[in-house]
């Protein structure tokens, strides 16, 4: 029976990290970010699912706890459901935690859709000792289907996905009459739920989670043990990286050399050489030597959202944030921003109002992104040696303290007063899923390596050209060139904090097509292609101390380069996410002026005392 | 009592849910209402607590806990 004319829309619904996504992924085979938190998924996304020839459009949606929405990332969810075209609910529901997930299920019931529960998680449920009567359950629930499954184990899905494609056995809920929805999920829950004896009693001690929290979230303890975690998360990105950067040296010497002499014998034009090596080779293979170093931070935040520890750092940061009136559920857009801004911008939509949302995107850009990771790798140890891992680490610090302080003082500025109570839920620690993490650090090395394939190419090419070309033709000394030119426009701007050269002017230029652009500058401005190898960074040290370039200048310009304007990227979802350009323009101001007055204090500062 | 000024480790039940505006719904909707039994798993003495309820575990702010009222179970 083929049924190709009309596919079925099909949209899950349930509470915040109770695995819609991870099932959207088992059944569609899409490979959308998952993590052990609450709020994740902010956008609703759509899928394909296919089964005998059949398909039918399957649409994920944001975590909801009730019907009511308050959140924008909440109205998603809502307008979804409301969707006409949207044939069956599917709901998805914790089996671990079944009374609290049967709050939406009854209030999903009252849409009188056709509707099947989904119970996640089924294998965790097990080991616990539950058991679920699933018929019972139905009945209960006016007869709507119940299909245990187990998206993590992949256990269930063929029942899902044929309770989906069967039409026929699509019925709205028999009407289900209760008083109010907890007592009759606790209702449900006394009938249909057992607990095997020999755990019962085992219920009320404390299990890992309880035990583990005793620790992570220590009023006294918790704080510094969040630092430290983060202190060892650097230092392991410098060391595991440095270890194979010999490996990387040897490789990227031998490739450059075979490149060069390859095109000599070809008799290719020694511009076009140049264009290639000093050029694109230096800017984008500048950048592509920084990916060990990346990749073990890619990891470590992989591994801290699949955890269940990011929920924690919500109410270790609450009386931080509190400072600028935000709850700690603010700080985990900005935890996300240590990765990247674009996708911490967007997690802001978990916040519940627009004041609140505002501030935490103008805090968002302050914390230290992965791109500006090279420029700390390169700056840092060039210029503090064996301190290199602290100095880059206080990056991240200063870049904490900059986001709450510009948060707080958009909160006073505008004089709201409003306070936002922290509420939110913290999920039972696991060890990471090695699958889950594996695909997270995938996508941003492949994001990362597409970032260097386009921007970063064409930022080289663009400079090469600026650096090469000069008002009357091809320059002959760098000094005549566009490069030059325009950055001696802005020397007397960014001397008083000691980045006085033009170079240096240029490379933050390029920065702000994206950050690590600003190494691929140095690398183009100096023609030096293998920057990040010791080779390269003798070279650069040996430039840069020439023109009087100390470490108190390297920090100035790395403290530059963590506040100053985000990448265009960023602006653009800043942009977007709050729909207002007088915003974003304030915003790229403000951090322009922290930046230039931040460096300026370091050097001038700097240079007094050493 | 207010559950801002609960003690760790014991276990209340829910009088009343005294919060502002949407809060309310929101707590309802999370399983914290009257009769509701929680245990208090951390307290700062900011008066923010972490609450077992029905099964799972919430963050809770001073100014949401400031509105619950308690007893000892």
């Amino acid at each position: 029976m083929r049924n190709a004319e009309k596919s079925i829309t099909v949209c899950f619904a349930g509470n915040p990290n109770c695995g819609k996504t991870t099932l959207f992924n088992a059944l569609t085979g899409a490979r959308h970010k998952v993590g052990n938190w609450p709020g994740v998924t902010v956008e609703r996304i759509e899928g394909t699912i296919r089964c005998e020839g059949m398909s039918a459009r399957l649409l994920d949606t944001p975590g909801i706890y009730s019907l009511t929405s308050y959140s924008i990332e909440e109205q998603v969810t809502s307008r979804c459901l409301a969707e006409d075209n949207v044939e069956v609910i599917v709901n998805v529901a914790d089996a671990s935690a079944l009374e609290r997930s049967l709050y939406l299920t009854l209030q999903l019931l009252k849409l009188k859709k056709p509707m099947i529960l989904a119970l996640n998680m089924m294998d965790l449920a097990e080991e616990r000792g539950i058991h679920i009567d699933c018929e019972r359950l139905s009945t209960m629930l006016g007869h709507i289907s119940v299909i245990p499954v187990s998206a993590k184990n992949r256990t269930g899905l063929d029942a899902l996905t044929d309770a989906v494609f069967d039409r026929r056995r699509y019925r709205r809920p028999d009407s289900v009459a209760f008083r109010e929805e907890y007592s009759y999920a606790e209702k449900i829950v006394h009938e249909c739920v057992s607990r095997r004896p020999d755990r019962e009693a085992g219920e009320e001690s404390l299990c890992f989670t309880d035990r583990a929290d005793r620790l992570l979230t220590h009023e006294i303890w918790g704080v510094p043990i969040f630092f430290g975690i983060m202190a060892l998360v650097f230092f392991l990105t410098f060391s595991v990286g440095d270890f194979f950067k010999e490996y990387l040296e040897e490789a990227f010497a031998v490739f450059l050399q075979a490149a060069r002499s390859f095109l000599k014998q070809t008799g290719t034009d020694p511009r076009l050489i140049s264009l290639v090596t000093d050029g694109i080779f230096a800017g984008v293979g500048g950048i592509l030597l920084f990916l060990p170093n990346l990749v073990i931070l890619f990891f470590a935040l992989a591994i801290l959202e699949d955890s269940g520890y990011m929920a924690r750092i919500a109410w270790l940061m609450n009386e931080t944030m509190g400072l600028a009136g935000l709850s700690g559920k603010a700080f985990l857009p900005m935890v996300l921003g240590f990765g990247c801004s674009v996708p911490a911008v967007l997690a802001a939509r978990t916040l519940d109002n627009e004041a609140d949302r505002k501030k935490t995107i103008a805090a968002v850009p302050f914390m230290s992104c992965s791109a500006r990771l090279p420029v700390y790798v390169l700056f840092s140890g060039i210029f503090f040696k064996d301190y290199a891992a602290p100095a880059a680490y206080s990056m991240y610090v200063i870049g904490l303290a900059a986001a709450v302080a510009a948060a707080r003082i958009l909160h006073v500025a505008r004089k709201d007063g409003s306070e936002q109570a922290l509420l939110i839920e913290l999920p039972e620690y696991r060890s990471p899923d090695a699958c889950t993490v594996l695909l997270s650090v995938r996508e941003r090395v492949r994001e990362y390596l597409m970032k260097a394939g386009t921007t970063i190419f064409l930022a080289s090419v663009i400079l090469w050209f600026l650096m090469n070309m000069g008002p009357s033709g091809f320059a002959e000394h760098a000094t005549d060139s566009f490069a030059a030119a325009l950055g001696k426009l802005l020397v007397p701007v960014l001397r008083p904090a000691g980045l006085g050269n033009w170079q240096t002017a240029v490379a933050l230029l390029s920065g702000v097509l994206a950050k690590e652009a600003i190494v691929s500058g140095f690398a183009v401005l100096y023609g030096i292609p293998d920057i990040n190898l010791p080779a390269g960074m003798a070279k650069l040290e040996r430039i840069l101390t020439e023109s009087g370039f100390t470490f108190v200048n390297a920090y100035a310009l790395m403290i530059f380069c963590l506040l100053y304007t985000p990448c265009i990227a960023a602006i653009a979802a800043v942009k977007k996410e709050t729909g207002s350009t007088g915003f974003t323009a304030g915003m790229i101001i403000f951090q322009l002026l922290a930046a230039w007055i931040a460096a300026v204090i370091v050097y001038q500062a700097g240079s007094l005392i050493f | 009592m207010r559950l801002c000024d609960s003690e760790a480790g014991k276990t209340y039940t829910v009088c009343s849910v005294n919060t502002e505006g949407t809060l309310r719904g929101r707590l309802e909707a999370l399983g914290v209402c009257k009769n509701t039994v929680v245990m208090i798993l951390n307290r700062k003495r900011s008066g923010s607590v972490i609450i077992k309820v029905r099964g799972t575990r919430l963050a809770l702010g001073r100014k949401i806990t400031e509105g619950i009222m308690i007893r000892r179970a």
